[in-house]
């Protein structure tokens, strides 16, 4: 399709997540440069830990402290890092078993090229220089010329407690996408760009969808037939808006209305200006007011023509 | 305990797919989907009213469009009401669901299809979004990454070397040589690192498609279908979410849903696996004991098209069609979620005179 519609389109979501006792204790040991683990019931040694035992489901709250130095068990060569991975150079994702631990840690290690990475290289955490709780805590792992053999530091007991626990975490997110909108809604896109409302007929049961999105629902199957319907139509139900809106300049209170564009076979909806918000009523018939620069309506209008028949919209409500 | 299959025969009698592409800009979810529906339905002379149970498996993730399931079901003409269900992972487990409801006798045909529309993402990043949030997936590693790290882990323990995994990337190619519907088709090189020990090669290509079954019990199975592929077993087992916690060189769930589906009871001539990655074929070969009088991955599997959210449905419609068309008595087909083949599902296919 020539001159396809396209536009980015970014989800950004800081989720903000409570902690568990384990959690809490591990993310706030990082802050203090403190590495913890969680102690199962057959005596296995859990790092990064978690509050339930991955094999038994046995709550476990025994944390330990293991050393902050520790082998690689597997690593994977980067040489392209993505944008908020925990290094901007090339680097290798290593698993890294700390010396006490049975398990292995996610993390980067910070060395030159894959040549100077291998499993069983001995490496140690390299602290992140502000710590606030969290994973990144650990800039990434660094080669430790330690010359030790794995495990000689067996983990010890550690009761878990810090002054000023982390208790959450916010774990911000963000996914770019360059949106399409398809066949049906950027053709009804093109339509409203020249202030024309263009909806689609499904072949089937004949009922005219605006905005159409490419299939009828009622009848499972593509609706191709543009129909151009409107402008002017009937609000067939509506409501009061008494709150305002963040980021939106209209005052309150107005009127938001489901309006059926005469040969439409649903109601859209939109805002009804140019009437006292109280002197809405069904079966209102309306236009739309367009703005400069804008795709869609600003808002609907009173056309002035009497009120339509109740039973012109009843099935429309 | 007996592999459960054994309360109520059930098939799959029809298998459609879209053509994977690198991209479908000019084309909505539902209308990515809608063809294929109508497809499926077409094989068994079914209408939607005569469906009585659908199933559908997408993730918003994908195309970062939320609830896009309930505008995909636009297409499947969903008026009056009808009984739907919808997971948010591969429609291998959609099928599943399907599947248990129709034992259950609550329903003798069901729909089960599933979409992924990657192209306006970018994949690797967004599949990061499904990693523990605590502690990996503030790290952002991307998928390529985990595999990459259980890869290396094979190679230091002997189980492959990289020599081999190009040649199951070449295979898988030139096996979907004869697939109109893959999207890689034919031999490439296998191309740079991505991450080291993997190619591009060793990579599935990233794309949009999607997939639909229908399923039915007992005689209307025979009805709809001249050799209906009955679901013998199938089951799916999950193992922990942290890599590092697992033996990435095993995978014990596949090996567990394996032996509940009835995998090892007798050979089976055909085996559709979802690995994505050409790494975790070995794994699954091994967990599998399949060995080399098995025709696996047939139609090119998912390194020739591996659509998010239908790449594992398609290997349980592609091992189907394989008994639907003659070619195959006793099939395994098996999907994965997660990274490193964390959560796994193992079906077993037959023909009636197998």
């Amino acid at each position: 399709m020539p001159d396809l519609l396209k536009a980015p389109m970014a989800l950004e979501f800081p989720f903000t997540r409570s902690l568990g006792p384990v959690q809490s204790a591990f993310l706030t040991g990082l802050r203090e440069r403190v590495v913890l683990g969680v102690r199962t019931g057959d005596g296995r040694v859990l790092v990064p830990p978690v509050e339930y035992d991955p094999v038994t489901a046995e709550e476990i709250r025994d944390l330990v402290q293991v050393s902050a130095t520790g082998t690689v068990t597997t690593w994977a060569w980067n040489p392209e890092p993505r944008r908020d991975q925990p290094l901007d150079t090339p680097f290798a994702w290593v698993l890294v078993q700390l010396d006490g631990a049975d398990t292995a840690l996610l993390h980067a290690l910070d060395v030159p090229d894959a040549t100077s990475v291998h499993s069983g290289l001995r490496v140690r955490v390299r602290w992140a220089e502000e710590r606030t709780g969290a994973i990144t805590d650990i800039a990434c792992f660094e080669p430790a010329q330690d010359g030790q053999a794995a495990g000689r530091t067996p983990a010890a007991r550690h009761d878990g407690a810090f002054d000023d626990p982390v208790t959450g975490i916010v774990a911000p997110a963000r996914l770019d996408y360059v949106y399409s909108p398809g066949r049906a809604q950027t053709a009804y896109l093109r339509g409203l760009a020249e202030q024309r409302n263009v909806g689609e007929r499904c072949p089937s049961c004949a009922k005219v969808y605006i905005p159409p999105r490419g299939a009828c629902p009622t009848c499972g199957v593509a609706t191709a037939e543009r129909v151009e319907v409107g402008p002017a139509g009937t609000v067939t139900t509506f409501c009061i808006v008494n709150i305002k809106a963040k980021n939106l300049d209209i005052e309150v209170p107005y009127v938001y209305a489901h309006i059926a564009l005469d040969g439409a076979g649903l109601a859209l909806h939109g805002r009804i200006g140019g009437i006292p918000y109280d002197q809405v009523r069904m079966g209102l018939r309306v236009e739309p007011v367009w703005s400069e620069n804008s795709r869609f309506p600003d808002h609907y209008r009173p056309t002035g023509e009497p009120d339509a028949d109740y039973d012109t919209y009843k099935e429309l409500l | 305990m007996p592999p459960t299959g054994a309360l109520r025969d059930v098939a799959i009698v029809a298998f459609a797919q879209s053509d994977h592409l690198k991209s479908t800009d000019e084309l909505s979810e539902v209308e990515m989907l809608m063809p294929v529906l109508h497809e499926v339905l077409g094989a068994t002379g079914l209408a939607t009213g005569e469906i009585d149970f659908t199933c559908s498996g997408s993730a918003d993730y994908l195309a970062g469009r939320a609830f896009s399931f309930t505008m995909a079901l636009d297409g499947v003409g969903a008026w009056p009401p009808i009984s739907e269900s919808h997971v948010e992972t591969d429609g291998a487990w959609a099928l599943y669901e399907a599947w248990v409801k129709l034992l259950t006798g609550e329903a003798d045909t069901a729909l089960v299809y599933s979409y992924g529309k990657s192209s306006p993402g970018s994949l690797r990043d967004v599949l990061t979004r499904q990693l523990d949030p605590y502690y990996q997936a503030p790290l952002w590693p991307d998928s390529v990454a985990l595999a990459a790290l259980q890869a290396q882990a094979l190679i230091d323990a002997g189980h492959t070397d990289e020599r081999t995994l190009a040649t199951v990337a070449a295979r898988s190619r030139d096996a979907a040589s004869d697939n109109p519907h893959a999207q890689v088709r034919g031999a490439r090189p296998q191309g740079d690192y991505v991450v080291q020990p993997l190619r591009t090669g060793d990579c599935p290509p990233i794309g949009d498609g999607a997939a639909a079954v229908v399923l039915a019990a007992g005689d209307r199975a025979r009805a709809l279908c001249a050799r209906p592929a009955w679901i013998r077993g199938i089951d799916h087992r999950i193992e922990p979410h942290a890599i590092g916690v697992r033996d990435l060189t095993e995978s014990p769930s596949t090996r567990l849903a394996a032996e509940r589906a009835g995998a090892f009871e007798r050979p089976v001539d055909t085996a559709e696996l979802h690995a994505p990655f050409s790494s975790q074929e070995v794994v699954l070969r091994r967990a599998l004991d399949l060995g080399d009088e098995v025709a696996v991955n047939p139609s090119g599997g998912p390194l020739a098209a591996n659509p998010m959210m239908a790449a594992g449905l398609v290997r349980l419609g592609e091992a189907a069609a394989r008994i639907h068309r003659g070619a195959s008595d006793r099939a395994l087909a098996h999907a994965t979620s997660g990274p490193c083949l964390q959560q796994n599902l193992v079906a077993v296919l037959e023909g009636e005179d197998a």
